[in-house]
């Protein structure tokens, strides 16, 4: 190990190369001999019935191989897609699950709905026939406007869901939150929308499939962010491929951010395909068709309301949220708006008494499901919106009222009122230093300086917490989720010294291969070019969970430090033979195994070759080769926190909302690369600045029609919408795993929103404006600043 | 979305009037027909071509005559499907008023649109729809009258 290339160092990232020179191997990158094409025909309609599809003048066009239909997947008695997390509503009854069949049988549930899969020898073949299909729909009502979804007289998405109503759910007791509230001196009171969003992942969705006929083997290529979850729902669930004749292998992927954890109909039409035409097949998304059907994000309605005493204390805070589910139920889609949202609802602070309640409802839109942060981000725009319109309220410093009311230190493992159990944390220290690098005591000055140049400059904080490591499988177990949340690990020496560190975690953008790569060099002194992190294929990695909810170096980093202490424990037992030892005298240091108190010592790369060359080995209670794996289970979730403070300036007269000011400060525990953390602090806080200023995924509440479905209607946060941030780190590391590290994936998502939005409203507050909407465009602020004229005026 | 415009023709309302039930007339004037054929007086089958934003669909389906009220107007009205540049539908009121010895012809058009064209292209769903109202309308009053009109508003 070296200072430059260990744990803490900022060692420049080892797949950047080929990302960098183009040479990286995409899912459509894959070159297959006899390929063909598939396209997907999609309902133009949010609603409607499927009266007839005839495909016989499409199937005639020239180049088509094969065209399936929702039909063809019932008489091949398909499986349904799942929802791998069953929620209990608050009578204890699990969640309505309404069929999700993979192509839509007689009835069309969104605008992108999969109608029917065309095969061709080539994509524009496919294309030319899928015009000439002709689909007789009976169009229906669509039922796209969340707040009303649950209302009488709706249009109903699913016969299995009365009243468009997935599940009723509750945490905490409401008679006590009410108690508390009326003790209460003064209460806040809050109603917000969070934003819809569509992930935008750089790379589509696609897939790819063949299918061996001599040995009846499938191998499918796939953008998924765990190959080996997505092959265990096809084989158990779906298509019923037994696993070991199924190969799901995903190479390198340009982004998931969520969206490519789940298990999609695409990707399982074009395995099944695969052996009925005889052929392989692949499948690249275009733009407008990830605009459409890949999952989305956010989208709650919610009302709540925090009691606060005569001293600031929180007594207790009451949330009302609906969240809208799509039309099906996508793989996780359950647990997002409960147990990852419901549950974080406490915060940084020491509110003793929370009661939430949220109904899922379906309605006629794309699924929705996680997307960066899951349910962490919309938590924590509740909270951190809420405390900060408590402190206006009050006349109370913003900061103050947070310190107030922080967990302290000295009450960590600290239970909360909903569920979870924090292992470590230490605030104060955060925002404190939060505040000296945003200098707030300079911020009136720059106010001012601001107003003199006609600008409103307006400051937002926001403290986070985020439960993640997803997670210990127990726990996830008894609150229903489908699998265990371990993650595996091989290291896998070959005889000349190097290492393949075989992983279920998958990298797409994360950068595992390098630090994971840091994380075996430090403990083993292997050199990193030595060292080669293998991801992605079920074929040549152990089962694992994936990557998803901060989870792969909590989890799966501790997996690979238990396989190195495997490989220790073996290598000690090696080396005191070769150096005639008793193994209690060996250590390791340094990638050498010495005996304690003498100068014999024998480097690791001999005593890996000596166990693939036994010549001279200890056979009689040491077996051959070098290659260890292991499991690791967390004990619990990991808690990073942090406190961000946002500073915008707005141009009253046009409403663009300008942020001149970022800054962050994370406890992330122990950070293995600094630079690897601040590229996923960087891009999380631009995705948060994207939801609270830009993005919104709008459907007409009429029609259902997708509005926001390109880039000329989605606005994307770019370069010049954010300004150089300024991080800072505390650390308290986590006590229960080997690494003592949290999660840093999602923060910077997490936190953001509620930092912009509240410097927004910082900012508004002298024209009167109380609340405004994300995404904070600059129409909708100029609306909200004419519409707090007009009630100035009356 | 809704969609108004007025055009002078120079000719006797009468003559508009049965111009605008005339089939051959009709395929000549719809922007991006290429065919038209005739099921009944009021029904009819259509093929046409339309780009839409950057969506260039060939939709077929009906055009459909109703609220006939000779001669003082009638509703037109289409229904295409655009294979996976998904539908348009739409229609126009249209009423003609003696102005003189001319005539003076008025339309009110909505228009839908779905799938695909809707979502890349909806912000110029209202542009197109008067484009289009205005290539149908003025080519209907030059060819129905005499001299070429101009529009009026």
């Amino acid at each position: 190990m070296t200072a430059e290339t260990g744990i803490g160092a900022r060692v420049r990232r080892k797949e950047d190369k080929r990302f960098l020179t183009g040479t990286g191997r995409y899912v459509d990158d894959l070159p297959l001999a006899r390929a063909t094409y598939a396209y997907f025909l999609r309902s133009p309609h949010a609603h409607a019935k499927i009266k007839k599809i005839d495909t016989t003048a499409a199937k005639a066009m020239p180049g088509v191989v094969e065209i399936f239909t929702g039909k063809d997947t019932a008489d091949a008695k398909m499986g349904g897609l799942i929802c791998g997390w069953v929620v209990k509503d608050k009578h204890g009854e699990p969640h309505k699950a309404p069929a999700h069949p993979v192509m839509a049988l007689d009835t069309v549930r969104y605008v992108g709905d999969t109608v029917a899969m065309v095969i061709a020898n080539s994509i524009d073949e496919a294309k030319d026939a899928a015009e000439a299909i002709k689909v007789d729909y009976e169009v229906k009502p669509a039922n796209v406007d969340l707040a009303r979804a649950l209302d009488k007289g709706v249009a109903e998405v699913h016969p299995e869901a009365p009243g468009n109503l997935i599940y009723d759910w509750e945490i905490g007791v409401k008679a006590d939150v009410d108690a508390a509230f009326a003790k209460a001196a003064h209460v806040t009171k809050l109603d917000l929308v969070n934003n819809r969003l569509i992930p935008n992942a750089m790379e589509p969705r696609a897939a790819a499939a063949e299918y061996d006929k001599g040995t009846g083997n499938y191998t499918l290529w796939s953008t998924s962010q765990n190959p080996h979850v997505l092959r265990l729902i096809l084989s158990a669930f779906v298509l019923g491929i037994p696993e070991h004749k199924l190969r799901v292998v995903a190479p390198d992927v340009g982004g998931g951010f969520g969206s490519k954890i789940f298990c999609y109909n695409e990707e399982t039409m074009v395995c099944w395909a695969a052996s009925r035409v005889g052929r392989p097949i692949k499948w690249t998304a275009e733009r407008s068709e990830s605009f459409m059907t890949d999952a989305h994000g956010r989208d709650h309605v919610t009302h709540a309301e925090l009691a606060i005493d005569k001293d600031g204390k929180f007594l207790a805070l009451k949330v009302e949220t609906i969240a809208n589910m799509g039309a099906y139920l996508s793989t996780f889609s359950t647990a997002v708006p409960t147990y990852l949202y419901a549950t974080l609802l406490a915060g940084q602070y020491t509110t003793p008494l929370i009661y939430a309640n949220v109904k899922a409802a379906v309605t006629h839109t794309a699924p929705v499901d996680a997307y960066r942060g899951a349910g962490r981000p919309e938590a924590t725009f509740v909270i951190e919106t809420i405390v900060s319109k408590a402190a206006t309220e009050l006349k109370m410093d913003t900061a103050d009222l947070r310190r107030k009311n922080f967990i302290p230190s000295t009450a960590f493992p600290y239970q909360t009122p909903v569920a979870l159990q924090y292992d470590s944390g230490n605030y104060p220290p955060i925002i404190d230093e939060a505040i000296e690098i945003a200098d707030y005591k300079g911020f009136e000055a720059r106010r001012a300086e601001a107003k003199s140049r006609g600008k409103l400059r307006g400051i937002g904080f926001s403290s986070y917490i985020e439960a993640c490591g997803l997670a210990p499988s127990q726990v996830v177990g008894s609150l229903g989720a489908g699998v265990g949340q371990w993650e595996s690990a091989q290291i896998k020496f070959n005889p000349t010294g190097n290492v393949q560190v075989m992983t279920g975690a998958h990298s797409h953008g994360q950068g595992h291969e390098t630090t994971f790569a840091q994380l075996v060099h430090d403990k083993l002194g292997v050199p990193m070019d030595q060292i080669e992190v293998v991801h992605g294929d079920t074929a040549t990695t152990p089962f694992g969970m994936g990557t998803y909810g901060s989870r792969s170096l909590a989890v799966g980093g501790s997996a690979i430090m238990k396989a190195t202490d495997k490989i220790i424990a073996k290598g000690k037992k090696v080396a005191a033979h070769l150096m005639e030892a008793d193994v209690a005298d060996v250590e390791f240091e340094n990638g050498t195994f010495k005996v304690a108190g003498t100068d014999k010592s024998v480097p690791l790369g001999q005593v890996v070759f000596s166990a693939y060359v036994p010549h001279n080995y200890p056979h009689a209670d040491t077996e051959p080769g070098m290659d260890e794996n292991a499991f690791y289970d967390p004990a619990n979730f990991v808690y990073p926190a942090g406190t961000q403070i946002c500073e915008v300036e707005i141009d009253p007269d046009t409403g663009v909302v300008e942020v001149v000011a970022h800054t962050a400060v994370d406890d992330f525990g122990n950070i293995i690369n600094p630079m690897i953390v601040e590229g996923q602090v960087h891009g999380g806080i631009v995705q948060g600045v994207g939801q609270a200023l830009l993005e919104a995924a709008v459907y007409d509440k009429g029609t259902g029609q997708l509005i926001s479905g390109s880039y000329m209607d989605y606005t994307m946060p770019r370069a010049d919408n954010v300004p150089s941030f300024k991080l800072g780190y505390k650390v308290t590391p986590c006590p229960h795993n080997p690494l003592g590290v949290k999660g840093c994936g999602e923060a910077g998502a997490i936190a953001a929103p509620a930092a912009v939005m509240n410097a927004v409203h910082d900012a508004l507050a002298p024209l009167g404006v109380k609340h405004v909407e994300m995404p904070a465009t600059s129409l909708n602020v100029w609306q909200s600043i004419q519409g707090a004229h007009r009630a100035a005026a009356e | 979305m809704e969609i108004k415009g007025e055009y002078k023709i120079a000719a006797p309302r009468d003559k508009v009037f049965a111009a605008l039930n005339d089939q051959a007339v009709l395929q000549a004037c719809i922007p991006g027909c290429e065919t038209l054929e005739k099921l009944s007086d009021t029904e009819m089958t259509a093929k046409v071509r339309l780009r839409i934003g950057p969506v260039s669909a060939a939709f077929s389906g009906k055009v459909t005559l109703s609220d006939i009220d000779p001669p003082n107007g009638y509703r037109i009205s289409g229904e295409g499907q655009g294979g996976v540049a998904g539908f348009a539908k739409g229609g126009a009121v249209v009423k003609l008023t003696e102005d003189g010895g001319d005539t003076l012809l008025t339309y009110d058009v909505d228009a839908q649109v779905g799938g695909k064209i809707a979502q890349v292209g909806a912000r110029l769903i209202a542009g197109t729809a008067k484009k289009l109202a205005d290539q149908f309308f003025g080519k209907f009053a030059e060819s129905v009258g005499a001299p070429p009109p101009t529009p009026v508003a």
